[in-house]
């Protein structure tokens, strides 16, 4: 499957772009005609991965956020985010719900609510090395 | 992001405007804390109505507002939600802990 469209881009591990993150991805997806609840979803996802890597990747220090969104030709959308922080030990007892290594205020949902709202999601990571989530998503818009 | 407060018989109301994410959240969440000891409210009622987005963030600011409530015996009720930010409370199942309602639409 060819790419459409596809960009890239690199931002400072900041809590203050998480929102820029969302706003970055939902400009591009734009040209798929997303309806509003498929462009919530995907703003809510990457929300969830940027925070994780803010979060739990860097620990709150200084490091870069890669994020990757392709768009295909069967209007499938792919949102790559990647970072090169502490990594995840087992990844599969941090994506389970309500699971989390930080603190009061963290809920533990941010791969239940990726899960929820994309159609794909996929996570590799080493430790030491950093992390990558893929998430996939088909956009219906008015279509449905 | 904002919060104002008020607070009348017995009932704290923050209204909520703008987005909540990590950043946010981190923001606001002293002031309604520091409502909450001052005042000992019997009722903490978040209004969502001019909330423009909330990922799963905001599950954390009601559940650590729901945990400081029940220190001083009083609960907590979540009004206004879009169906966006309604979505993300069922998932985190926050029914359980009290009133939670989806804006109403005339």
């Amino acid at each position: 499957m060819d790419t459409v469209n596809e960009m890239k881009l690199t931002m400072d591990s900041r809590s203050i772009n998480e929102g820029f993150s969302r706003v970055a991805v939902s400009a591009f997806i734009a040209s798929a005609d997303p309806n509003i609840e498929e462009i919530t979803d995907i703003k809510t996802a990457v929300s969830e991965a940027v925070t994780n890597a803010i979060v739990h990747g860097y620990r709150e220090k200084n490091g870069k956020i890669y994020i990757t969104v392709s768009i295909f030709e069967n209007n499938i959308i792919r949102i790559k985010i990647r970072d090169k922080g502490v990594g995840i030990d087992d990844i599969d007892k941090a994506m389970e719900p309500l699971f989390t290594t930080a603190g009061e205020e963290r809920a533990g949902l941010g791969f239940a609510v990726m899960e929820s709202f994309m159609d794909k999601v996929r996570v590799t990571s080493k430790p030491g090395m950093g992390t990558t989530v893929v998430m996939e998503k088909k956009i219906w818009g008015k279509r449905l | 992001m904002s919060a104002k407060i008020e607070y009348k018989d017995k009932e704290i109301r923050v209204f909520l405007s703008g987005e909540i994410d990590h950043h946010s959240a981190s923001l606001i969440r002293a002031s309604i804390d520091d409502a909450i000891i001052h005042k000992h409210p019997s009722l903490l009622t978040l209004d969502f109505a001019n909330v423009t987005f909330m990922d799963s963030s905001g599950i954390g600011l009601v559940m650590g507002r729901y945990k400081l409530m029940k220190t001083v015996q009083g609960r907590i009720r979540v009004v206004n939600l879009s169906p966006g930010a309604y979505k993300v409370m069922v998932l985190a199942g926050l029914e359980k802990l009290g009133e939670i309602k989806q804006k109403e639409v005339i």
